[in-house]
């Protein structure tokens, strides 16, 4: 990857949910792989977490969810996202969440989902094989 | 979303938070349309008052944009916010987090933050800063804030970009001695003291205006020492008066457009240093006559100045 093509991400934690341990690990395990993270701190709303996405233009946001909120909180970004003309951003995220639920959200747009006892070497791989930096893509 | 340039800034000029946010990247990358987009913009600028921010890591600059911001939505001014972190010199990446204090202006439509790592930008980060701010502008901001980590050689040339700069101090950043050989004394036009509820606080206010003291130089603006704890939103009232008053002294003794007139002109020749690059010297360096020159400089048979010379000369007829 050129230096000019840096890999963006946002990671975020959305609602009543004040476990950060797990979001800094991995976003610390992206810096280090060498993509730029953009974080945003505990208790977002979905409506700030898109905002900043667009601001931010990042290429995917990574949503950390430890609350069970997730069947709510996911659904809604990816409508805000949608909304706002930012569809392309993919939504990934990671968290406790059963697997009934991880193929529902999955059908519903989210790109990929890590659940308890996944590597971090796992999500960074995932990130940087399915995330392109697009700005120079569509030149 | 099209990324046809002009119609980009065609839509981020209506209000299009995406289309900037897609535009900002592009700078950011150095890409091939920067050109256009810029010319595009230029002409819509010119209405913005841009205000730096540097000072040392943990000192307390964005809880204190942040604060800044708030002050200054309750007039009704929008802001755009450049907010640059280091990225790591072994994998270039970076964990920008000074959005975290500032989320609560995230929805704000009147607030644009954007977040840059210091490094990784081919045509360097104060054009990246410089050309963002111009976006910014071009949107209807009347405000700029640019946030820097210092001081390195970007944190001065984002300072020199500014029309008004304050720099950020924690209590306790060292004696006078640290004060003087920081480098970040010249720059200031404005000191701020943050945390200023720590015992240390005192010291470092009496330590800066000792080292103000000392400057010879006859000076027409006389840097203020304000005192904040950001936190608590302790101080930025004043703060903000400051800055009105130093933007007042700036137009009434003609100081701004003596500023902005040496900022434009550093940028016309950045510009046209990199024309005359591309266009001038890297093709001449793409013959086999520089080749020949490389390796006669390679042996010590011809001196570097005696090559450079040549490639820089028009005697070949190009």
């Amino acid at each position: 990857m050129t230096e000019s093509g840096r890999i963006r991400v946002l990671m975020a934690k959305a609602g009543l949910d004040g476990h950060d341990r797990g979001v800094k690990v991995v976003a610390r395990a992206l810096r280090d792989s060498g993509i730029e993270v953009i974080y945003t701190g505990l208790h977002q709303t979905p409506e700030q977490v898109v905002a900043a996405a667009v601001q931010e233009d990042v290429d995917a946001i990574g949503l950390s969810l430890l609350s069970g909120a997730h069947m709510t909180i996911f659904p809604r970004i990816l409508d805000l996202l949608k909304s706002e003309d930012a569809g392309d951003i993919v939504l990934f995220g990671g968290g406790t969440i059963p697997d009934p639920d991880v193929a529902e959200l999955k059908k519903a747009g989210v790109a990929e989902l890590f659940t308890p006892g996944s590597s971090t070497l796992d999500i960074v791989d995932w990130v940087r094989n399915n995330l392109q930096h697009k700005s120079h893509a569509s030149a | 979303m099209a990324s046809e340039p002009s119609l980009l800034v065609a839509s981020a000029l209506s209000g299009n938070r995406r289309a900037a946010g897609r535009l900002i990247s592009m700078i950011e990358d150095d890409a091939p349309q920067v050109e256009q987009i810029m010319r595009a913009v230029y002409p819509h600028t010119g209405n913005a008052y841009l205000i730096g921010f540097t000072g040392p890591p943990g000192a307390g600059k964005s809880t204190l944009v942040d604060e800044l911001v708030r002050v200054v939505r309750t007039s009704d001014q929008s802001v755009g916010i450049i907010a640059v972190d280091p990225n790591s010199p072994f994998t270039g990446g970076a964990i920008l987090g000074d959005r975290i204090r500032m989320m609560r202006h995230a929805t704000d439509p009147q607030v644009f933050i954007r977040s840059m790592g210091a490094r990784g930008h081919l045509g360097g980060l104060a054009v990246a800063a410089q050309n963002a701010s111009f976006l910014f502008d071009a949107m209807g901001m009347s405000l700029v804030l640019v946030e820097t980590v210092g001081v390195g050689q970007s944190e001065l040339e984002i300072a020199e970009m500014a029309d008004t700069t304050v720099v950020v101090m924690p209590p306790g950043f060292g004696d006078g001695v640290q004060a003087i050989k920081a480098g970040i004394m010249e720059i200031a036009d404005i000191f701020v003291v943050n945390k200023a509820d720590d015992p240390m606080a005192s010291k470092a206010v009496s330590d800066i205006r000792d080292v103000l003291r000392m400057d010879l130089e006859h000076r027409e603006w006389t840097q203020p020492i304000v005192r904040t704890i950001a936190t608590s939103a302790e101080g930025l009232e004043d703060l903000w008066m400051r800055i009105q008053q130093h933007r007042g002294y700036l137009e009434q003794s003609g100081e701004l457009r003596r500023r902005r007139r040496a900022r434009i002109e550093r940028e016309i020749m950045r510009i046209a240093e990199r024309k005359l690059l591309e266009r001038v010297l890297q093709p001449r360096t793409e013959s086999q006559e520089f080749e020949t020159m490389l390796d006669l400089a390679l042996e010590h048979r011809m001196d570097p100045y005696a090559v450079a010379d040549h490639i820089v000369s028009f005697r070949d007829g190009r």
